[in-house]
């Protein structure tokens, strides 16, 4: 019980790794989003070279595991001489690797849009970009609420992966405290409470926007 | 690179890929375990099943790791870093495999359980030959679905050291001073294997949906 006592007294440490990594799980979870639900776009495109590129990301990035895309950006690109630091390089990876995903689950979504709704915004005057943003994307969103809600906690847990380009984010902190004061089991209980924090909080949220998406419907 | 180096990475995403099936062929009985004691509410233990597939569901893999690899010597089990790996990839995979497995159990029909025991059939003969074949066939395409995100997500028992495929490119890169080639290949190599298994499970996911359409 003392490891916790250690624990309580530095959680300055285990508290600033857990607010960046709510930064960067915002972040990287905002931006993924707009970058998905552009992406949609020529996922959606009856052009077919549009559409195969956009296809091809998405099943690329499906395949890709994370933790070695993240090792390429920060340690591979800077022999071609883009050079980031570690907060960029590892929100940049985040961005483009969840933005497929985002972009994929949208494009389900949009392909079960009844053809009617469309149809109905053609004939009052709506085309392009007025149609997407007014007609199309709001369905769209709130039908895949419970599929984002799962991606958002999928961007929490890859953020913990960044500890390994030395971003200082709550797995990162709860690592520094253990090997300063020995204390592992207290760290990272602690770290694993606070992630389950906020998965439980954003589950809630998107089941709380689900019911509000029902009613409106 | 030499072709050494090249055969380094290769033999990395072996090591990877094996730790992985064996996480699976134990966190797959593991998840059937947990589901059968959340389906039957088993005072005491379903809570502690449910919370721990609460908790694990949403705890990323490499604290998880790290977790297990540094916290468990301080109860007297130290591990090394292989069954260390392994632990953390078969209870994470176990937690979504529980789900999996709860979901066909909810879904059983309930007709078929009470015919099983009007006919006179025990516990274990109901579960075993009435039960059990049905709910792996309706798990079967989520299982392997898992199977391929465990796979995917294998990689982060790097942190503990393992020679696997990101240290075997680690390695190479630091004795090259050219990291961007090892890494490249790593990344082809092990999306690569991911895009085979994913194929695999569009393969079943057919075979499913043909099977259905003839039922």
């Amino acid at each position: 019980m003392s490891e916790f006592a250690v624990v309580w007294q530095h959680r300055d440490l285990i508290l600033h790794g857990f607010e960046n990594t709510l930064i960067i799980v915002a972040l990287s979870a905002a931006g993924s989003l707009v970058l998905g639900a552009l992406l949609t776009i020529p996922l959606m495109s009856r052009n077919a070279v549009l559409r195969g590129a956009a296809t091809a990301y998405v099943d690329t990035m499906r395949c890709v595991p994370f933790l070695l895309f993240v090792y390429l950006l920060y340690f591979g690109l800077p022999s071609l001489g883009l050079r980031f630091d570690n907060w960029t390089a590892g929100i940049i990876a985040l961005l483009i690797y969840n933005s497929a995903y985002m972009g994929e689950l949208l494009r389900a979504s949009w392909a079960d849009l009844p053809k009617e709704q469309i149809e109905a915004g053609h004939a009052f005057g709506f085309s392009g970009w007025r149609l997407f943003r007014r007609i199309i994307l709001p369905p769209v969103l709130f039908s895949a609420l419970p599929l984002i809600g799962n991606q958002l906690i999928q961007i929490v847990k890859d953020s913990a992966f960044l500890t390994i380009i030395a971003v200082a984010e709550l797995t990162h902190e709860a690592t520094s405290l253990q090997t300063t004061y020995f204390v592992p089991f207290a760290s990272f209980v602690a770290a694993v409470f606070l992630y389950w924090l906020t998965c439980v909080t954003i589950e809630g949220t998107i089941g709380y926007a689900n019911r509000y998406a029902e009613e409106r419907r | 690179m030499t072709f050494h180096d090249y055969l380094s990475i290769a033999h990395g995403a072996l090591a990877t890929v094996s730790i992985s099936l064996v996480s699976i062929a134990l966190g797959v009985p593991l998840g059937l375990g947990l589901a059968l004691i959340r389906w039957s509410r088993l005072p005491i233990l379903n809570p502690l099943a449910a919370a721990y597939v609460s908790v694990i569901r949403t705890c990323p893999s490499v604290t998880l790791a790290l977790l297990i690899f540094f916290a468990l010597p301080e109860i007297g089990v130290s591990l090394d870093p292989v069954p260390a790996g392994i632990l953390t990839l078969t209870l994470s995979t176990a937690a979504f495999n529980t789900e999996i497995w709860r979901g066909a159990l909810m879904n059983f029909p309930r007709e078929q359980y009470e015919a099983a025991l009007s006919f006179g059939m025990r516990r274990g003969v109901r579960f075993r030959r009435i039960v059990l074949p049905q709910i792996v066939h309706s798990s079967l395409p989520a299982l392997v679905n898992e199977m391929t995100l465990l796979i995917k997500s294998s990689p982060a028992v790097a942190v503990l050291g393992i020679v696997e495929i990101t240290r075997a490119a680690i390695r190479v890169g630091a004795r090259t001073y050219e990291p961007l080639p090892p890494f490249v290949f790593a990344l082809v190599l092990y999306s690569l294997i991911v895009f085979l298994f994913v194929k695999t499970q569009r393969i079943v996911e057919r075979r499913y949906a043909q099977a259905e359409a003839l039922a």
